[in-house]
């Protein structure tokens, strides 16, 4: 079969979770054939457990930015702007990568920001913003563009984080040959297109 | 044996049910690192959490009594459709995924809900991300629970004794005060132990409608999904001790149960 039509087959079963909740659940001895994670950190640690085949390969790359509500009316304009008393401000845990890099990227920017809920997933964070509860959140450059409900104020080049994520083949993944597939189509031309038109960036 | 024998297959069917609860158990309690459980359960993390959770599920507890007594009063003396469409909206939550459960309590008491946004403009009061928002989700998630075991109650309720009081010349409060009540006090019992252990346990509308900061929201649960994630030692430590107080409880349950 070739890669193209493997959506279309119904052939890949697709598991979400934040990279943490994946990677905990392969090392409890999950069955799989492909784990992409959201950063380095969770792949290492499966990768350390002698789970993955192979080398894992860096599929695309995602930066920070400020999720806002619509025409910011906040006027939010950076990451220093976050430690405003008059806004709810809403991150990821630190336990969740994209906690983690809002934590290095606030590090980087020298804010002190004391958020009002730290989300157990980043979808968490864009949810609050989107509902108009939070006044901003920071979050993957990709969860803006797909949200729609959310404006988002860009994180300059000097406090930015960029995440890696990286693909891998599972060891005694049941679909040898599919999983094989599936990798070499995300990392073509057409999977990174669709990649880039989520907001992520090529590898 | 004056009681009826249990036909063997059903015994077998029982013992299944039984192992289904009993093997997850005995698995955390393998599992454990007990070498860690004291530092786990001294650690600032920990006890900050368990005395939010304790906070949270006793308020709670204390708010559905309040408001949860007078509604299964009410539902016991409905019939019909309205009985019905009441009954269907107070069971809602218990079958309503906690998540939305949240943020259905979002849209109304949010800064831009329905109930919220009057609060917000006219105050300044903003609900979410506080403790009191985990109240609100522990008591909209747990009440039913109360409710249901109250109304059965009354139904139950043997009630020649409110007629004679009546009769007798007491009004309407004080037949409730000095007779319905003092008759309910098992289901009201029960039920309060009920609602108080669901009330524990409450996880997805929290974290949807209150978020996640220890001290002011996170509880024991919430403590639990962020250690699984972090350190699993940790979690488990945790988790054992929500089910030791959990366990107590429904042990405590039995004999009400049994004794009645």
């Amino acid at each position: 079969m070739e890669a193209p039509d493997l959506y279309a087959s119904g052939a890949v079963r697709l598991s979400y979770a934040g990279s943490q909740t994946l990677a905990s659940q392969l090392l409890q001895g999950a069955k799989a054939d492909v784990f992409a994670s959201a950063d380095v950190e969770h792949m290492t640690a499966v990768e350390d457990a002698g789970l993955i085949d192979g080398t894992p390969q860096v599929f695309a790359h995602n930066r920070l930015e400020i999720a806002v509500a619509k025409g910011n009316p906040k006027n939010i304009r950076g990451l220093r702007d976050l430690s405003r008393k008059d806004l709810v401000v809403v991150l990821a845990d630190p336990s969740v990568p994209a906690g983690k890099y809002a934590q290095e990227a606030l590090a980087k920017a020298g804010a002190t920001v004391k958020a009002s809920s730290l989300e157990l997933q980043v979808t968490g964070v864009l949810s609050k913003v989107a509902l108009g509860e939070a006044d901003a959140g920071i979050v993957y450059v990709s969860d803006v563009k797909t949200s729609g409900q959310v404006d988002g104020v860009p994180i300059p080049e000097s406090e930015n984080v960029i995440a890696d994520y990286p693909i891998a083949i599972l060891k005694g993944a049941p679909n040898l040959r599919l999983a094989r597939s599936f990798v070499a189509y995300v990392l073509s031309s057409k999977g990174q297109a669709i990649l880039e038109a989520a907001g992520f960036e090529k590898a | 044996m004056s009681q009826a024998r249990i036909p063997g297959p059903l015994l077998a069917l029982a013992a299944a049910g039984l192992l289904l609860f009993l093997v997850p158990l005995a698995a955390l309690i393998v599992r454990a690192p007990w070498d860690q459980v004291g530092p786990e359960l001294v650690a600032p993390e920990t006890t900050t959490a368990l005395g939010l959770s304790l906070f949270c599920s006793l308020t709670a507890t204390a708010l559905a009594l309040i408001l949860g007594v007078p509604l299964a009063l009410l539902l016991s003396r409905t019939t019909g459709t309205v009985r019905a469409v009441l009954r269907a909206l107070t069971t809602l939550p218990m079958v309503l995924p906690p998540v939305v459960g949240g943020v259905a309590l979002l849209l109304a008491f949010g800064r831009r809900g329905l109930a919220g946004a009057p609060l917000y403009t006219a105050f300044g009061i903003q609900i979410p991300f506080s403790t009191a928002a985990a109240v609100i989700a522990e008591t909209f998630v747990a009440m039913p629970f109360l409710v249901i075991a109250v109304e059965g109650g009354l139904r139950a309720l043997d009630h020649r004794y409110e007629e004679s009081a009546r009769a007798l010349g007491a009004g309407a409060w004080k037949v409730f005060a000095r007779v319905t009540l003092p008759l309910l006090r098992p289901a009201i019992f029960s039920g309060a132990v009920l609602c108080w252990a669901r009330a524990l346990g409450e996880f997805g509308a929290t974290i949807t409608f209150a978020g996640n900061l220890p001290g002011r929201t996170q509880t024991v649960p919430l403590a639990v999904y962020v250690a699984l994630e972090t350190k699993a030692e940790g979690a488990i430590v945790l988790s054992l001790i929500l089910l030791a107080v959990s366990l107590a409880i429904l042990v405590g349950l039995r004999d009400r149960w049994l004794g009645a």
